[in-house]
């Protein structure tokens, strides 16, 4: 794992550079992302004038460090990018940061050998996006077992894989795919393989007609690649999904979604200043169902800080041995269970307080699109698979950490 | 060295893909298709054979890599509790 500080900046620097760098991803979401966030949804298509706005400003490669041409971000930073993109569409900031945790694998485990060092620099020249194909069909929903495995002859790889889900599978440059280390390998001894989108055929299986996050286009694919065996990460999968991808996918998707809560409190609070204004000294009802959705909000953003500090402080450790205790498992997990449920809990109040005009979709308080975005985060890595591990790890631990 | 009465234990509860006869002492648990949430079904079963306590943070590869690592833990483990003293798993041991 290599987690050596990225940055020599000094603080101060640091964070107006940040700043300034967060005031610009403001600008790209109210120009080119909010405009066109209703047609996405619609249509479910791709945002790519978003996207083409990121890459223009070299957010592809916002985690990459500094000496490989990034901008050597943390996964703090990072999340509050994806936050950010959150309150203006959230399948755009689903895509950014499902992209940000694959780079993440790359940084953290694939940087000691030269070939990941030559993707790192590709991603930030040519701004790649880089997705990821982790479920297979026959297995569930479990990222931990593969049917598919990499056969190796020579310095050459062949990888086929059945995936159930690949989001926006065919708009990215490369994607990163699990299968078994080789043919007589168990389910769970797992290999990930970088698989260049040139040198791999996609077959299309399924359509992405779903309620929310229609713009991330998750169908389903039959994946055949053919590349250079220096492809495969040099680490077991076990590792980077226990240090990398399985956290800062929590916590990125949880950043998302406080910026879309953060949305719809936005659009609750002007339902509410406009009522206010009408009957001024009076304060209207709606301003209590405001302070108590606020409630949960704070908790929401609350817990995310908590999780991602936490993380933080385990990546300065480099003890990687932390990352597999069942305590920080199960406290990542929370994360996605309490976070999904409070995110619909938070626009299910803004409804209410919006009114008919947070239920009809041609008012510009509409909330139909959060709401449905927010159905899909307790279901998309289903929340009662989650909870079932949860409840096994909860019967080995003795005591409560 | 506790290996067969591991290797049983492992062969239950385990859910390993290979069989439990054909690991060495040595071999990778985990390569054999234990996982992290298997070892706590075989944690549970050692526990209860053993008559000890694991403590949480031997939960992973460190103690849970192979036959070997099991059989040391488990000697270095302390009697679960004072009440567990002089029950016969603990004589046998001493």
């Amino acid at each position: 794992m290599n987690l050596a500080r990225r940055s020599i900046q000094p603080a101060a620097a640091r964070d107006s550079s940040f700043a300034a760098l967060l005031d610009k991803v403001h600008v790209i979401g109210r120009e080119a992302i909010a405009p066109l966030a209703e047609e996405v949804d619609r249509d479910a298509r791709f945002p790519r004038e978003a996207f083409d706005a990121l890459k223009a400003e070299k957010l592809l490669s916002a985690y990459i460090p500094a000496e490989y041409g990034g901008m050597g971000l943390s996964v703090g930073e990072i999340a509050r990018l994806c936050e950010a993109l959150g309150q203006y569409c959230a399948s755009t900031a689903m895509i950014f940061a499902m992209h940000q945790i694959q780079v993440a694998c790359i940084v953290h485990h694939g940087l000691s050998t030269a070939f990941f060092r030559d993707y790192a620099r590709e991603i930030a020249a040519r701004q790649h996006l880089v997705a990821s194909a982790t479920t297979e069909m026959g297995i569930g929903g479990d990222t931990r077992s593969s049917i598919c495995a990499v056969k190796v002859v020579d310095n050459y790889f062949m990888l086929e894989k059945q995936a159930p889900v690949i989001s926006y599978g065919s708009y990215a440059d490369a994607i990163l795919v699990t299968c078994r280390r080789c043919e007589d390998a168990p389910r769970n001894d797992q290999v990930m393989v970088l698989v260049r989108q040139d040198d791999c055929t996609l077959k299309q299986l399924s359509v992405w007609d779903t309620l929310g996050f229609r713009g991330t286009c998750s169908p389903g694919f039959e994946l055949k690649s053919i590349g250079k065996s220096e492809q495969i990460f040099p680490v077991p999968y076990g590792e980077i999904h226990a240090q990398t991808q399985h956290p800062v996918a929590h916590i990125l998707w949880a950043s998302l979604w406080v910026g879309l809560a953060g949305d719809a409190m936005n659009r609750a609070r002007q339902m509410v200043r406009g009522e206010a204004r009408k009957n001024p000294g009076v304060t209207p009802i709606s301003a209590t169902r405001l302070a108590e959705a606020d409630l949960v909000y704070t908790s929401l953003r609350g817990l995310v800080s908590a999780t991602l500090n936490e993380y933080e402080a385990m990546l300065e450790e480099n003890d990687v041995e932390a990352f597999s205790h069942f305590g920080f498992v199960v406290r990542v997990n929370n994360l996605k269970l309490s976070a999904s449920q409070m995110v619909l809990d938070v626009v299910t109040r803004a409804m209410v307080i919006c009114g008919i005009q947070g239920y009809r979709n041609d008012s510009k308080l509409t909330l139909g699109r959060h709401l449905r975005d927010a159905m899909g985060a307790s279901l998309m890595v289903n929340n009662d698979r989650i909870l079932s591990q949860n409840a096994t790890m909860h019967v080995g631990l003795r005591e409560a950490s | 060295m506790h290996s067969e009465d591991i290797r049983k234990i492992l062969a239950e509860h385990g859910r390993l893909l290979v069989s439990a006869d054909k690991l060495s002492d040595e071999s990778d648990l985990y390569e054999a298709g234990l996982t992290s949430l298997s070892t706590v079904n075989v944690m549970l079963a050692l526990e209860e054979h053993f008559d000890v306590e694991f403590l949480d943070h031997m939960l992973g590869r460190k103690t849970f890599g192979s036959i070997r690592t099991l059989s040391q833990a488990i000697e270095q483990l302390a009697p679960a509790t004072p009440a567990a003293a002089g029950r016969p798993a603990q004589e046998l041991r001493a």
